[in-house]
């Protein structure tokens, strides 16, 4: 076969030359990214992308409307694949192999990779509270966006009328401020002199909200309280906007039929409003629950010692220690973690067949 | 108010002088009728007339300004809808999208606290009185519109309702499956002889379906009747003008008594009527104002001027229409009419701008009180047509 019609034959299939093409980019972004190659290698690499690249395009010049119809889902996702293959695929191979690095001397200055398995020991075993607090306090403030987002969302989509939009804005309107600068805030208002504290005092509720746990010595700023608060507040919007979403597809007329068919408003509301909410409040729960688990903002800000979540011991470990393999092998236990946990909860809650 | 008495067996429903005002305006005036076991009880009216007002005011959705609602003689009017036993089929059947076909009917007996035994039976029961026995799994997105249709009939049949309240239950279909689901939905009343109140604007599914027919206009229950009542004698120049197509031709008194009477037509020619053909509300003084009511159906025409009494006309336009053909014709006035003739007619003298004459037998035309808005045949002007929809 000679080249001319071997191409043509290739060019027959268009979808496969498409997705190849992707693929080997992928890859070439990665063994850039990563640094599997360097130097001369690295250029070679290089110019084979650029190659296929432009073999492709030949190929879509010479293909017939057909062909570019065939290719042009594989041409919209390069920019993207690309992009994510050596911004995040990249990286996340060298964090693979550094969780796996020790240095072999106190002489090093980098780790190499030496299938140090006990990394990831350490990071289990010496980073178990943290673990278990960042968990701990991304469920209860999952929970509490939940208890206070459904409402909301609630009166927004059935009771918002006209103001709907407006009371939407609203939600959104704190991102229009730095998420930093929402949780210093955060800190002035729970300070010891600030309002809060000064209200729960005037009201005599200091001894209450103590023996509740929420208040430490007459403190709210630096508890665990104010941690949760704080990731309560930070996280609410990304509850609120998905439940509201669900809610507002609801025909109202259901709640009618269901009151028609002898159930109460609040039976009505059991039974038909929040199982059609699910979709919206499973959206919510991960969307807070993931981010506040590595959260460490709102710990180092509004928390104290015994609050550090382990976002801010992955931070410590990579910043300040310079130990890059703990810290990468910490970054892969909490992967992995939140990964297991969001298919265990998917796998009881999700709820595809209303989608 | 001359309506037919309910059929024997007593009243379900009996609404006692209910108004229902939202601020300034009323929605619905005085509203006081039964409506009787086993009946098939429509209340046809254009958009707006108050027709679904009423109905939520019997399901418990809407409670009346003032008045009484009372089913099966109870004063429910403060009830709210969850304690009425009366089931609603909805507009677009609001079934519950989460739950399967089956789940959807037992709603109601589980919410009743139902044993689950008797759930079951219930169900497979109404499954098969709508013939969706097969399809117990499935979702309702799952289903087609008239499956849909008949789910949302199922699960308000299902409770055994004192009646069953249909709101436009058939809008939502296309024009073959809606007359099948006619024909269906009065078999499925006949077998669990429920009594079904059924509220529509459009008059084809009234007619075809109803024992009676409570007409409406403007929150205000114009004529209740049977269909032939309500087509043959309507009671008011809306309903002569909303139920059917007519040629509404104002005329004036020349002398009336017990036997009959006679009247000139508006721009000239005569017509006399048999007393009976005459609405009581009709004053037969002579010069009194009065409308002549001749349907499309009844006119007769001819290319000559019959024996008896007849009106001459310029032929303007003929629609064939199969089984039938429209004849709009021009009065002397200026007044349109339209004649309705058989299809298979030999009408050789039928062309546009040819001079006929109309004519009618004894016992078609109605006399009603008053002028109409717009005289001549109701088809022709669009925008009475558009108002009155």
């Amino acid at each position: 076969m000679n080249p001319t019609t071997r191409l043509a034959t290739v060019a027959s299939q268009p979808e496969r030359v498409g997705l190849g093409v992707m693929l080997a980019l992928a890859l070439g972004a990665v063994a850039l990214g990563a640094k599997w190659v360097s130097g001369p290698g690295a250029a070679v690499v290089a110019a084979l992308m650029l190659a296929a690249v432009i073999g492709l395009i030949w190929v879509a010049f010479v293909g017939g409307l057909e062909t570019r119809r065939a290719l042009a889902p594989y041409g919209l996702l390069k920019p993207g694949v690309l992009w994510l293959s050596l911004f995040f695929l990249a990286p996340l191979w060298s964090m693979v192999v550094m969780s796996l690095s020790s240095k072999q001397s106190r002489f090093d200055f980098f780790p190499s990779f030496s299938w140090e398995w006990d990394n990831y020991r350490t990071a289990l075993t010496d980073f178990r509270p943290q673990f278990l607090r960042s968990f701990g306090y991304a469920a209860i403030a999952t929970l509490l966006t939940i208890l206070i987002g459904f409402p909301l969302a609630y009166v927004i989509a059935f009771r918002g009328g006209k103001y709907r939009n407006i009371l939407l804005g609203l939600v959104v309107v704190p991102f229009f401020t730095s998420y930093l600068i929402r949780t210093l805030a955060w800190g002035n208002i729970l300070a010891d002199e600030g309002p809060v504290v000064s209200i729960f005092d005037n009201l005599g509720l200091t001894g209450v909200l103590e023996s509740l746990n929420i208040m430490d010595n007459g403190k709210l700023l630096n508890t665990p309280a104010a941690v949760i608060g704080g990731l309560t507040y930070n996280f609410l919007p990304f509850m609120v906007l998905p439940i509201y979403v669900s809610l507002e597809k609801i025909d109202p007329r259901l709640v009618d039929a269901a009151m028609d068919l002898y159930s109460s408003a609040s039976a009505a509301f059991r039974k038909i409003v929040v199982p059609l909410a699910l979709p919206g409040i499973f959206a919510g729960s991960l969307l807070v629950f993931i981010p506040a688990a590595g959260d460490f903002v709102n710990a180092q800000f509004l928390g104290n010692p015994q609050t550090t979540m382990i976002g801010n011991s992955i931070q410590d470990q990579f910043l300040r220690q310079l130990n890059y393999p703990v810290a990468s092998a910490m970054s892969f236990v909490l992967m992995f973690i939140i990964t297991v946990a969001v298919l265990v909860y998917t796998k009881f809650m999700g709820t595809e067949d209303l989608a | 108010m001359g309506g037919a008495a309910p059929p024997a067996g007593g009243d379900v429903i009996r609404l006692d002088q209910v108004r229902k005002q939202y601020g300034s305006f009323v929605a619905v005036d005085n509203a006081d009728f039964s409506i009787g076991r086993g009946e098939f009880f429509a209340m046809l009216g254009p958009s707006g007339c108050g027709k679904t007002t009423t109905l939520k005011m019997i399901a418990g959705f809407e409670q009346p300004t003032s008045g009484r609602v009372l089913l099966e003689g109870v004063d429910v009017s403060a009830v709210p809808p969850y304690k009425r036993n009366v089931n609603t089929v909805f507009q677009q059947y609001a079934l519950f999208p989460h739950m399967t076909v089956a789940d959807n009917i037992a709603f109601g007996p589980r919410s009743k606290k139902i044993a689950d035994a008797e759930i079951k039976k219930r169900v497979g029961d109404m499954l098969d009185v709508v013939r969706l026995s097969e399809f117990a799994n499935r979702r309702p997105a799952q289903l087609s519109g008239g499956q849909q249709q008949r789910v949302a009939l199922a699960r308000a049949l299902v409770n055994y309702p004192s009646a069953l309240l249909l709101d436009e239950p058939l809008a939502a279909l296309d024009l073959k499956l809606r007359e099948a689901m006619q024909i269906e939905l009065k078999r499925i009343q006949r077998e669990v002889e429920i009594t079904f109140v059924f509220v529509t604007h459009d008059q084809g599914e009234a007619l075809t379906m109803s024992d009676r027919i409570a007409v409406m206009s403007q929150g205000v229950v114009e004529q209740i009747g049977s269909a032939t009542d309500i087509y043959k004698r309507p009671q008011s120049l809306f309903v002569a003008g909303f139920i059917g197509s007519a040629n509404l031709l104002p005329a004036v008194v020349v002398q009336g008594d017990s036997a009959g009477a006679a009247f000139d037509f508006w721009g000239g020619g005569r017509i006399t009527v048999k007393s009976d053909h005459v609405n009581a509300a009709v004053a037969l003084t002579a010069g009194e104002q009065v409308t002549v009511m001749l349907r499309p159906e009844h006119l007769h025409v001819t290319g000559t001027q019959p024996a008896g009494e007849s009106l001459a006309a310029t032929v303007t336009d003929i629609v064939f229409q199969g089984a039938s053909v429209r004849i709009v014709a021009r009065l002397a006035n200026g007044t349109e009419v339209t004649a309705v003739v058989a299809g298979d007619a030999d009408l050789p003298f039928l062309r546009p701008d040819s001079s006929v004459w109309l004519s009618w037998n004894p016992d078609a035309p109605y006399v009603l009180d008053g002028w109409p808005s717009v005289a001549g045949a109701t088809t022709t002007n669009v925008d009475s047509i558009e108002a009155s929809l």
